[in-house]
């Protein structure tokens, strides 16, 4: 199932390198899909470069008419005042990102158990239930859920946008672990069993310790979408109390186009997500799978 | 008795906080989302019940229908665009061959930068500018030879929306890439070997036993990029703001109509919004949901 | 009247709440108050001239209230069309910062009958503002008898700006203006024969400006008032044939308009790639942050067909309703009104002040000639500054700009228009 998925996004390349024959087709065949693979590495990077060479660039410099060209001189400046406006919000977004993980994917943990292993009437009802707020449009429930923070007392900002991105979170945390227990080995529950451990024991004792991989999961998923998150941003905070899209947005659509800090803004919003996937991509291509592939 | 709740009372007690949680944020609000839209509702005042009367001047209304075209159009180029993309590269690199982890990771990296992020590059990328003052994608179309290619990108009436399409297929066409190469592999060997004893040249070995078998991944990539493509709204608020005509999808619209007071017509167009995406995602989680009970 | 009431006990409760918020510092007095804390002024000042002028206000509002800690929040974009709707967010979920900037006119309306902001005239009571401002300015600020902002600062819409040696390399004496849009056109005519551009434009919202400047010229500053009150038909002859010349003006313009924000379409006058553009008085700072000297580097003139008329808009800030520092808003509000507040903001960001007892031959030249019209000419509200309509009117001109800076079609325009002007009007009736 999708576990088994989980573990292959990241394979050994296969057996077919090995085995094919090394006649004058499989050579030109090769050559030909180096080839276009190179054109679309290129072609994917152009966004990547313009980002990078137009941060150094000086006001002058920074026009779109140039944008190709590299710096005539390599200057921080614009790299400053991206950090001067940015820096308040990213220790927002991390204060906000972190526990919304944390606390979703523990909820997440608790109902993965219960649906992959505890066979209750209306158990796949339920579980589909939990899957379809997954894929609502938050704009269906944006009105009333102004009006439900405002009258729960809930400030704006990180304390708001901490609950949406925590409940909202919900349902993929549910589907990453209620596939990833789907796995573990019955046997090992029903050992617990047999042991006379409850439910709530044989998950506290021998569920948990067996999660780390779910989490990771999890983890990774969560931090990457709530730090991307715009939409629920600017509802629900401002570039005072919000998380770092937002004011990356003030900062990059102003009139006076401040490309250089706009294009070193972008690129220090996007750091955090990008050294976590680089460092756990493994485990973020994992979560993909089990986010996405079903059975 | 006792033992109906020993074995009822443990699950329900780990998956009740989600059940309420989402209960109320997601059933609950979508039916008080529901019930404004029915409204008069400003600003949180209602005066009075006016039946379907917020829907009626929607769907009367050439800018919303010219927006739900656009979201129809960018759906599709998006779908279209991720698939093409992601599939073409999972087969260049299914069979395995050296560098594959740059090219994976090459292809896969946009995806961890938010559209914020990335629309502050699209947007300078995107000039509509054309010939002598080109910049931007127009200048280097022009630069390597393609001239005839420019185009005014967004502010286009007809076709402007398609661009909005290219960051979103660039970000997320190596997404696609990683399912599709876990479904390449997770194809058994034996299936690729029985097709070669019985002759079947490469082609063949492709088109009658491995595509077949990619169809599950294939709907899968569907749904997320299908749901996904409501999220634009990240998008066209960084490249082309909130205002631009040519770029109006109904979540912009519903902006727009919240930043006015007008909950009610914002509702209703969250409940449009609902309503697309329900059209696509509840026969897929019936589909899930009786396959999960036929197990 | 109903309405007046309600809002004006609304007002008092807020005021009340908001005064046992702060430690029981009382909010009479003259605005001096030392509760100290944080100011969240909300703007959008970011960049710039305005920016500048905004920093030469935060600079005498620490002098005169040093307890009180400054907080910037600004929004950037658009002639705050951004910011409006940020703002427009916050305010709906209950989250108002101390004070915010707000046009004097329709836009102003919108707040009061949403109840998000405070009545203020007991600080006017005070204070003796009453007698400081210009009364026609007071009157747009005013709903009811009840004032709820304090101007800041004046701008004129309907200028053009022009760089005389692009004009002078297109046989065009950069000395005398255009007196009509015909001459106009000829003389736009004759730029594009030359090359360069003939008048640049940003995006939506500069459109509407420019749309707004048309119509006036078109029909007069009487008709042009009675477009907004139902007494101009948006239908009629004269309105379309100005519609028609607006989509004639937007021949002459840049194809990557909806990419550029107005510093950029003003800097195409400044590097001689435009001959003419048109835009508020706030463009003369970024004329002077460059060196460029008026009547040599650049020239500035009424749109033709609206010599005498001053197409008006005026910066006010205002006491918002929730919970708040009050005492830091009544501060600020008070460093706003202050002579002192008035010379540094205006200089800076070059604009005029909106007290009338001012010394004009403080300020720079083009200012001079802005105090002066202001005082003589018959002085209209701007349409794209909020001053003229309500938001969600302006709102829809918007769309149907936007619609006709994208398809070209003339028609869409006037039905467009029409819609809107008959389903806001309708609203209001």
């Amino acid at each position: 199932m999708t576990t088994q998925l989980v573990d292959e996004a990241t394979p050994a390349p296969t057996r077919a390198a090995q085995s094919t024959s090394r006649s004058g087709r499989a050579r030109t065949s090769r050559t030909l899909r180096y080839l276009l693979l190179i054109i679309f590495l290129i072609v994917v990077l152009i966004p990547a470069y313009v980002l990078f060479v137009t941060s150094f660039k000086s006001a002058g410099d920074a026009t779109p008419t140039r944008a190709w060209q590299l710096p005539t001189e390599w200057y921080t400046d614009g790299w400053a005042r991206a950090w001067d406006t940015l820096s308040p919000a990213l220790g927002r977004t991390f204060a906000l990102v972190i526990p919304a993980s944390i606390v979703s994917s523990m909820l997440g943990a608790m109902n993965g158990f219960v649906l992959a292993r505890w066979r209750f009437p209306y158990a796949d009802l339920v579980f589909t239930l939990i899957l379809f707020g997954m894929f609502i449009p938050y704009q269906a429930v944006m009105i009333p859920l102004v009006e439900l923070m405002q009258n729960l007392g809930v400030p704006s900002g990180i304390a708001s946008l901490f609950v949406l991105h925590t409940v909202f979170g919900l349902p993929i945390c549910t589907l990453i672990f209620r596939n990833y227990y789907a796995s573990v080995p019955e046997d090992m529950i029903e050992a617990a069993r047999v042991d006379g451990a409850g439910m709530l024991r044989t998950f506290a004792l021998i569920i948990l310790p067996l999660s780390a991989p779910g989490f990771v999961v999890t983890l990774i998923w969560q931090f990457t979408s709530a730090w991307n998150d715009f939409l629920f941003a600017i509802f629900f905070s401002n570039a005072q109390n919000g998380p770092v899209t937002i004011s990356l947005n003030f900062l990059a659509s102003g009139q006076l186009q401040d490309y250089s800090a706009s294009m070193a803004g972008a690129l220090i919003a996007s750091f955090p997500t990008l050294i976590v996937y680089i460092i756990l991509g493994r485990w973020f291509v994992g979560g993909l799978m089990a986010g996405s592939v079903k059975s | 008795m006792l033992t109906k709740v020993r074995s009822w009372g443990p699950p329900l007690l780990l998956i009740s906080p989600t059940l309420v949680l989402l209960g109320v944020f997601v059933y609950g609000l979508i039916g008080v989302n529901i019930n404004t839209s029915l409204t008069d509702n400003i600003r949180g005042q209602t005066t009075k019940y006016v039946g379907l009367e917020n829907y009626t001047s929607l769907f009367t209304d050439d800018t919303f229908i010219y927006s739900l075209r656009n979201l129809a159009m960018y759906t599709v180029a998006f779908l279209a665009g991720t698939l093409f993309f992601g599939f073409v590269w999972a087969w260049l690199l299914e069979r395995g061959l050296r560098g594959e982890g740059i090219f994976r990771t090459t292809y896969l990296f946009p995806m961890a930068v938010s559209f914020v992020a990335s629309g502050v590059v699209w947007r300078w990328l995107l000039n509509s500018n054309t010939g002598e003052s080109a910049s931007g994608l127009n200048r280097g179309l022009d630069m390597i030879g393609l001239g005839f290619l420019q185009n005014s990108w967004w502010t286009d009436e007809t076709w402007g929306i398609l661009a909005i399409a290219m960051p979103a297929i660039w970000q997320l066409s190596g997404y696609i890439m990683a399912l599709f190469l876990a479904g390449f592999r997770g194809i058994p060997d034996e299936l690729r070997e029985a097709a070669r004893m019985d002759g079947a040249s490469e082609w063949k070995l492709y088109r009658h036993v491995i595509f077949p078998q990619l169809s599950p991944v294939a709907l899968s990539a569907i749904i997320i990029i299908g749901h996904m493509s409501l999220k634009v709204f990240d998008l066209i608020m960084s490249v082309a703001g909130q205002t631009n005509y040519t770029t109006q999808v109904p979540a912009t619209q519903m902006w727009l109509a919240f930043t006015r007071g007008e909950y009610a017509v914002a509702a209703a167009i969250g409940t449009v919004m609902l309503v697309v995406v329900a059209v696509m995602i509840v026969p897929y989680l019936v589909h899930n949901y009786r396959s999960e009970r036929g197990r | 009247m109903r309405r007046t009431t309600v809002i004006a006990a609304l007002a008092a409760v807020g005021l009340t709440l908001s005064a046992c918020g702060d430690d029981g510092e009382s909010t009479s007095g003259d605005g001096n108050g030392n509760g100290g804390g944080e100011v969240e002024v909300f703007t959008w000042w970011a960049e710039g001239s305005e920016k500048a002028g905004l920093d030469a206000l935060v600079e005498v509002f620490q002098e005169q209230h040093p307890d009180y800690e400054f907080v910037n929040g600004a929004v950037a974009g658009g002639a705050g069309s951004n910011a409006k709707n940020v703002l427009a967010s916050r305010l709906q979920t209950n989250d108002p910062p101390e004070t915010f900037q707000a046009h004097a006119g329709a836009e102003l309306t919108d707040y009061i009958e949403a109840n998000q902001v405070q009545d203020i005239s007991n600080l006017y009571d005070e204070n003796g503002w009453s007698d400081v401002f210009p009364e026609d300015l007071l009157e747009l600020l005013t709903v009811d008898g009840a004032i709820y902002s304090v101007p800041s600062n004046i701008h004129r819409a309907n200028v053009v700006w022009a760089n005389p040696t692009v004009l002078e390399q297109a046989g065009i004496d950069p000395a005398t203006p255009p007196a009509s849009l015909d001459e106009w056109f000829t003389q736009l005519d004759a730029v594009q024969a030359s090359g360069a551009t003939a008048l640049s434009i940003g995006t939506d919202w500069t459109q509407v400006h420019l749309l707004e400047t048309v119509l006036l010229a078109d029909l007069g500053p009487e008709a042009y008032i009675g477009l907004w009150d139902g007494s101009t038909d948006w239908a009629s002859p004269e309105v379309e044939a100005a519609l028609d010349d607006y989509a004639k003006l937007l021949e002459y313009t840049n194809t990557d308009r909806q990419n550029l924000d107005w510093p950029d379409a003003t800097q195409q006058i400044i590097d001689g790639k435009a001959a003419y553009n048109v835009m508020g008085d706030w463009a003369e700072a970024a004329f002077q942050e460059q060196q460029q000297k008026f009547g040599t580097d650049y020239v500035a003139f009424p749109v033709p067909g609206t010599d005498g008329v001053f197409d008006f808009l005026a910066d006010s800030f205002t006491l918002p309703v929730g919970d708040i520092n009050t005492g830091g808003t009544e501060a600020w509000l008070d460093t706003i009104a202050s002579p002192e507040g008035q010379k540094a903001f205006n200089l800076a960001k070059g604009s005029i002040p909106a007290r009338t007892d001012v010394d004009a031959s403080e300020y720079p030249e083009y200012q001079q000639t802005a105090i002066e019209s202001f005082a003589n000419d018959t002085i209209v509200p701007s349409l794209a500054h909020g001053a003229a309509t309500p938001v969600a009117w302006l709102d829809a001109v918007t769309q149907a700009v936007s619609r006709f800076s994208a398809n070209g079609n003339v028609d869409d325009l006037k039905s467009g228009l029409a819609d809107a002007a008959a389903n806001n009007l309708q609203q209001e009736g």
